[in-house]
C-alpha cells in the first residue's frame, strides 16, 4: 500500500474511532470546561456581574437543551487589561477548553492574543470594536454586532419607528459619549447617514461629552439651543441618567430620546433612579427575542436563580453571555472532544437556528464574526424595557412622539 | 470639598489623596440615612459631619501623624492604600450599582428671566458658602482657630509656646473631614454614588485648591467658581469633552506662574 | 566578588532559567513583574536619584507606545526605528516638564501635581487625536507569533519574557554605574541639601535635568515594549492616573532610591496580588472587591511599618 493511501486509511480509521458511539459517550461524559472572564470589580463591575448571571444559569439550561455537561471556571479581570491577560493564561493552564467573555474591547484584544498564541478558542460575548475580527485571528469568534452593524441596524430601526408611528421629525441633535464605544458609533453614524436618504431627518448638531463627567449642563444647553425635534443619543448608563435629569432641569422635552445602539436607557438603574422620567426612552440594540423558546427557558432559569430580579434588565449582558456558552457547548457536542483545535473547527461550522438573540442563525464568517444578528427597538414602557419593533417580536406598540413633548 | 483639602494641606501639610474617597463615603452615608430614616441630605449633613469629624480626628491622630515628617511619596502611598481599602470596601458593602436619593426638589429649577437656575445646585452652593464662612470665622475669631493657624505658620514656635500640636493637627483633619461630609451630602442630591467615584473628585479638588491658593479659604471658593465657569465656557466654545483639558491647562499655568494660587500666601 | 554580586548572579541565573520550569501562566506573571520592575527602576531615577516625585509617569509610557505604534501602524516601520522616535519624544517632553518645574522652582507636592496635570492633559488630548485612533484605540497587526523575529519584535511569549529580562538587567546595570559615577554623587548631594550643593558649585539644574532625561528615555522604551506586547493602545487606559500609581508602587514598597528596591517591590506586589486571588479562589470567597481590600491592607501595613521600603531592612538581615 502506498504511504499516502496508508495515511488516508489510518486517518479514516482514526476518524471512525473518534466518532464511534463509545467515544462520543466517553467524551461527553467529561464536562466542557468553559473559562468565563468578566470584569466583576473595578469600574465595569456592575456590567460584569450582570453578564455573570447569564453565565451562571447556562450549565442548567444547556443540559436540558443539548444534554451536554458544562463546567464554569469563573475569573474576574478587575476591569484591568494586564489582569485579563494573566487570568486568561491561568484559566488555560488550569484546563479550560474554551474561553468566553469579556465585555470590554481592550480586554478582548489582550485575551485574543493569548488565545491565538495558545490555540485556544475564544468566544466573545460582547465587544463592539470592529478591529477585533479584522486582525486575521483563527481562534477568536464573536457573536455580537460590530459598531457598524449596530449603527446600521439602529438607524434602519429608527426609520421603521417613524413609519410605524406615522411621524416625520425633521431634525435631530446627536449627542455621544466620547469613549471607545461612543467614538466608533459616531464614526459609523457619520458614514451611514448620508447614504440613508430615506430617513426624514437631518442631524443639526453633534455634541461629544466625557464619559466620566458628572455635570452635563453645558452639553444639554447646547443641545436644547439646537431646537432639534428629537435627541439621538449614544450613551452609557451613568451619563444617560445625568442627561435625562439635566433635560428636566433645563425644561427641554423633545419628541423623544432615541439611541441608535448604546447601553444605558434599558438598564435597571435607569428605571430605579428616574422613575417615571424613564418612560418612552428608546434604545435600538441587539436584543433577545422575547418570543423564542430558548428565551423562555433562560427566563425560567433566571427567575429561579434571581428571584428578586428580572431578566429583561439584563437582557443584553446576560443573554449574549449565555449564547456564547451555548455556542461552545454546541460545538463540543458536534466535535465530541475537548481538544481546543477540534473545538475551534467545530465552532467554525456552527449553525444554530434555535437561539435567544434576534436575527438569523448563528453562523461565523471566515473572520470569526457572526453576521445578521438582529436589533430590536426597545422602548421603556410601564417601567420595563419592551420590544416594540420588529413587529413579529414585538410585545407592544411604539409610542412616538412622547406624550411629554413640548415644542421648544 | 476643596475647602477641606485646602485646610488639611495648609495646616498639616499632608496631601490627602483619599479625599475623593472620603467624600464617596459621605455620599453613601447620606443614602443610607435617607433610605432608613427619610432624612433629607441637607439635614443629614449634621450627623454625617459629626461622624466624619471623629473619623478624621482619629485618622490623623492614629495613622497619619507619624507621616508628617516623612517624604511625600510615603504619605502618598499611605493615602493610596487607604483609598484602595475604602473604595473596595464600599464595593463589597454596597455593590457596584449606583445608589441615590430621591428628593422632590432634585429636578426643580427657578426661572430668573432667560436663565434657568437649578434648585439643587443652588442649595449646594448655599451650603458651601455657609460652611466656608463658618470655617473662616472659626479660624479668625476663635482661640482654637488661632492656635491652628499658629501651628501652620510656625511648627516649632507653636510647640515652644506650649500648644498641643498633635491634638490641633487632628482637629484640623477633623474639620477638613467635616467639609468633605457636607460636600458629600450636598453632592448626593446631584450625582448618583458608585464606588469608583472618588479619584476624579480628588483630582478636581486639587485643581481648585492649587488655582485658588493652598491654605486660603477664600481662594478655595474662588477657585471653585473659576474652574466651574471656565469649564462651562470651554465646553461651550471648544469641544465639550475637552473641557477638563482646559482645567488641567489652567492648573499647569498657575503652578508655573503663581504657585501660591490666586489668593494664597507665599510660604 | 562580594556577597551582593554573587546573590545578584544567582538571581539572574534563576530568572534566565525560569521558563524551563514555569508554565505559561507563571511566565505571563513573570513578564508582568519584570515590566513593572523595569518601569519602576526608570521612575526611580527621577525620584530616588534626583528627588523629584513624578506622579504622571504613565505619560512617557503612553507617548513612547503611541510613537512607536503610530510609526508601525501608518508606515509599517518596525519597533527598532520607532524606539528612537519614542525616546526622542519622551526626552523632549521630560525636559520641557523639568525645565518648567525647575526654572519656576516647583518641587515636592507641587511638582507631583504638575506631572499629574500633564498626564491628564495628554490623556484627554489623545482622546481627540484621530491620527492615533482616538478613544477607539490603535490596534497593531500581529504578523506571526511562533518564530522569534527580533527585528519586528514578534514572537512567542518566551521572547517577550527574555526581552523584558534583558531590559531589567540592563536598567539595573545602568543605574548601578550611574550611582557610582560623578552624576550619582551630585544627585545624592542635591537630594540631601540642594542649596548646600549649589553653594559648592554644583549646577543642580543641569544634573536634575539629566535625571529627568534618563528617566523619561528609559520609560519610553517601556512604552514601546507595551505597544508591541499588548498590540492595542487606548488613551483612557494607558495615560490613566491609576497606571502612574501602578508604576510607583513597586519602587516605593521596595525602597525608593535603592537599586534593588524597584525589582523587589514589583515582584512582591505582583505575587501578592496573584497570591491573594488564588487563595480567595481556593477558599471559595468570590466576592468582587475583597481581593483589593486585602491588597490595600497589606500595602497599608508595609507603608506604616517599613517606611523606607522592604529592601533596606531585608538587605540588612541578609547581610547584603
Amino acid at each position: 500500500m502506498q504511504r499516502r493511501q496508508f495515511n488516508k486509511a489510518l486517518a479514516a480509521a482514526g476518524a471512525l474511532a473518534a466518532i464511534s458511539p463509545l467515544n462520543i459517550a466517553r467524551a461527553q461524559g467529561k464536562p466542557l470546561k468553559v473559562g468565563v472572564i468578566l470584569p466583576r470589580s473595578g469600574y465595569l463591575g456592575f456590567i460584569g456581574q450582570s453578564c455573570q448571571k447569564g453565565a451562571d444559569l447556562a450549565p442548567g439550561v444547556i443540559k436540558d437543551m443539548l444534554g451536554v455537561n458544562v463546567e464554569l471556571m469563573n475569573a474576574d479581570f478587575e476591569s484591568n487589561v494586564d489582569t485579563a491577560r494573566t487570568r486568561a493564561e491561568r484559566l488555560i493552564q488550569e484546563g479550560a477548553n474554551v474561553l468566553v467573555g469579556p465585555f470590554d474591547s481592550g480586554a478582548a484584544s489582550a485575551i485574543a492574543q493569548v488565545a491565538e498564541q495558545r490555540g485556544m478558542p475564544f468566544v466573545i460575548n460582547i465587544a463592539a470594536a470592529p478591529q477585533i475580527t479584522e486582525q486575521g485571528y483563527k481562534f477568536v469568534f464573536r457573536n455580537f454586532q460590530t459598531a457598524q452593524d449596530i449603527v446600521r441596524n439602529g438607524l434602519s430601526l429608527i426609520g421603521e419607528l417613524f413609519q410605524a408611528t406615522n411621524t416625520i421629525p425633521r431634525s435631530a441633535v446627536f449627542m455621544h459619549v466620547n469613549d471607545t464605544f461612543g467614538q466608533a458609533m459616531a464614526k459609523g453614524i457619520g458614514a451611514a447617514m448620508p447614504r440613508l436618504t430615506q430617513l426624514p431627518f437631518k442631524i443639526v448638531d453633534q455634541i461629544g461629552y466625557d464619559p466620566a463627567a458628572k455635570d452635563l449642563s453645558v452639553e444639554v444647553s447646547k443641545a436644547k439651543a439646537s431646537n432639534a425635534d428629537f435627541l439621538l443619543l449614544v450613551c452609557r448608563l451613568n451619563d444617560s441618567i445625568i442627561l435625562r435629569r439635566e433635560m428636566v432641569k433645563q425644561k427641554w422635552s423633545p419628541m423623544g430620546i432615541v439611541s441608535p445602539g448604546s447601553p444605558g436607557m434599558y438598564e435597571e438603574q435607569y428605571f430605579k433612579t428616574l422613575g417615571k422620567l424613564s418612560e418612552y426612552s428608546i434604545s435600538n440594540v441587539p436584543w433577545y427575542n422575547p418570543k423564542s423558546s430558548v428565551t423562555k427557558r433562560v427566563e425560567a432559569a433566571f427567575k429561579k436563580m434571581n428571584p428578586k430580579d428580572n431578566l429583561v434588565f439584563h437582557g443584553l449582558n446576560a443573554g449574549f453571555t449565555f449564547e456564547a456558552i451555548l455556542i461552545a457547548a454546541d460545538a463540543y457536542k458536534r466535535a465530541g472532544s475537548t481538544d481546543p483545535k477540534a473545538l475551534a473547527d467545530a465552532i467554525r461550522q456552527t449553525n444554530i437556528k434555535e437561539k435567544m438573540s434576534l436575527g438569523g442563525p448563528i453562523k461565523f464568517n471566515e473572520k470569526g464574526q457572526v453576521e445578521g444578528i438582529g436589533s430590536a427597538c426597545v422602548q421603556n414602557l410601564n417601567m420595563l424595557p419592551t420590544v416594540v419593533l420588529p413587529k413579529d417580536a414585538a410585545t407592544a406598540k411604539p409610542i412616538f412622539p412622547a406624550p411629554t413633548y413640548k415644542k421648544a | 470639598m476643596a475647602l477641606g483639602l485646602s485646610v488639611i494641606f495648609g495646616v498639616v501639610r499632608v496631601v490627602n489623596f483619599a479625599h475623593g474617597e472620603m467624600m464617596t463615603i459621605a455620599m453613601y452615608a447620606a443614602t443610607v440615612l435617607f433610605a432608613a430614616l427619610h432624612l433629607d441630605p441637607f439635614l443629614a449633613m449634621v450627623p454625617v459631619a459629626a461622624a466624619f469629624f471623629v473619623f478624621g480626628y482619629l485618622l490623623q491622630a492614629a495613622v497619619i501623624n507619624p507621616f508628617i515628617t516623612r517624604p511625600e511619596h510615603s504619605q502618598f502611598m499611605l493615602l493610596v492604600a487607604i483609598a484602595i481599602i475604602l473604595v473596595n470596601s464600599m464595593l463589597m458593602i454596597f455593590g457596584p450599582d449606583a445608589h441615590n436619593v430621591q428628593v422632590d426638589y432634585q429636578l426643580e429649577s427657578y426661572e430668573i428671566g432667560p436663565l434657568l437656575v437649578d434648585k439643587a445646585r443652588l442649595m449646594a452652593a448655599g451650603a458651601a458658602v455657609v460652611a466656608a464662612s463658618g470655617l473662616f470665622a472659626f479660624f479668625r475669631y476663635s482661640l482654637t482657630g488661632k492656635a491652628i493657624r499658629a501651628c501652620a505658620d510656625n511648627y516649632l514656635g507653636a510647640k515652644v509656646v506650649g500648644l498641643n500640636v498633635k491634638h490641633l493637627y487632628a482637629l484640623t483633619f477633623g474639620l477638613g473631614a467635616v467639609c468633605v461630609a457636607i460636600a458629600g451630602c450636598a453632592m448626593v442630591v446631584l450625582v448618583d454614588v458608585t464606588p469608583p467615584l472618588g479619584p476624579a473628585y480628588t483630582l478636581l479638588a486639587f485643581v481648585i485648591v492649587i488655582v485658588g491658593g493652598l491654605g486660603s479659604m477664600g481662594g478655595a471658593l474662588l477657585g471653585g467658581v473659576l474652574i466651574g465657569v471656565s469649564e462651562a465656557l470651554a465646553g461651550l466654545f471648544i469641544e465639550p469633552s475637552a473641557k477638563s483639558m482646559f482645567s488641567f491647562g489652567l492648573l499647569i499655568l498657575v503652578l508655573l506662574l503663581r504657585p501660591q494660587g490666586l489668593l494664597g500666601r507665599r510660604t | 566578588m562580594n556577597r551582593r554580586s554573587i546573590a545578584l548572579a544567582i538571581l539572574a541565573a534563576l530568572l534566565i532559567a525560569l521558563p524551563a520550569f514555569a508554565g505559561n501562566y507563571a511566565l505571563s506573571v513573570a513578564t508582568l513583574i519584570l515590566y513593572f520592575a523595569y518601569t519602576g527602576q526608570a521612575w526611580n531615577v527621577m525620584m530616588g536619584f534626583a528627588g523629584q516625585l513624578s506622579l504622571g509617569h504613565a505619560l512617557y509610557v503612553g507617548v513612547g507606545a503611541y510613537a512607536a505604534g503610530a510609526l508601525f501602524y501608518h508606515l509599517g516601520i518596525g519597533p527598532w526605528a520607532g524606539l528612537w522616535l519614542a525616546i526622542a519624544l519622551c526626552v523632549a517632553l521630560g525636559l520641557v516638564i523639568g525645565f518648567l518645574a525647575f526654572r519656576f522652582s516647583i518641587s515636592g507636592v507641587y511638582f507631583a501635581l504638575l506631572t499629574i496635570a500633564f498626564a491628564e492633559f495628554t490623556r484627554i488630548g489623545f482622546d481627540h487625536l484621530d491620527f492615533t485612533g482616538g478613544p477607539g484605540g490603535m490596534f497593531l497587526r500581529v504578523a506571526q507569533r511562533d518564530a522569534w523575529d527580533l527585528a519586528n519584535f514578534r514572537g512567542p511569549p518566551l521572547m517577550y519574557y527574555y526581552a523584558m529580562l534583558a531590559l531589567t538587567i540592563g536598567a539595573f546595570a545602568l543605574c548601578a554605574s550611574l550611582l557610582k559615577s560623578r552624576a550619582g554623587y551630585y544627585w545624592q548631594a542635591i537630594r540631601e541639601n540642594e542649596e548646600a550643593a549649589q553653594a559648592l558649585g554644583i549646577n543642580s539644574f543641569r544634573w536634575k535635568m539629566l535625571a529627568v532625561a534618563i528617566s523619561s528615555a528609559m520609560t519610553a522604551v517601556s512604552g514601546v515594549f507595551f505597544a508591541f506586547y499588548y498590540n492595542n493602545l487606548f488613551p483612557e487606559q494607558i495615560f490613566h492616573i491609576s497606571r502612574s500609581i501602578e508604576i510607583i508602587l513597586g519602587p516605593v514598597i521596595g525602597g525608593v532610591g535603592t537599586l534593588f528596591g524597584p525589582i523587589l517591590g514589583a515582584g512582591v506586589l505582583t505575587l501578592l496580588s496573584e497570591g491573594i486571588t488564588e487563595s480567595l479562589a481556593a477558599l471559595g470567597w468570590e466576592i468582587p472587591g475583597i481581593k483589593q481590600v486585602f491588597y490595600g491592607v497589606v500595602l497599608f501595613a508595609v507603608v506604616i511599618f517599613l517606611p523606607h521600603g522592604i529592601w533596606p531592612p531585608l538587605a540588612k538581615r541578609l547581610k547584603l
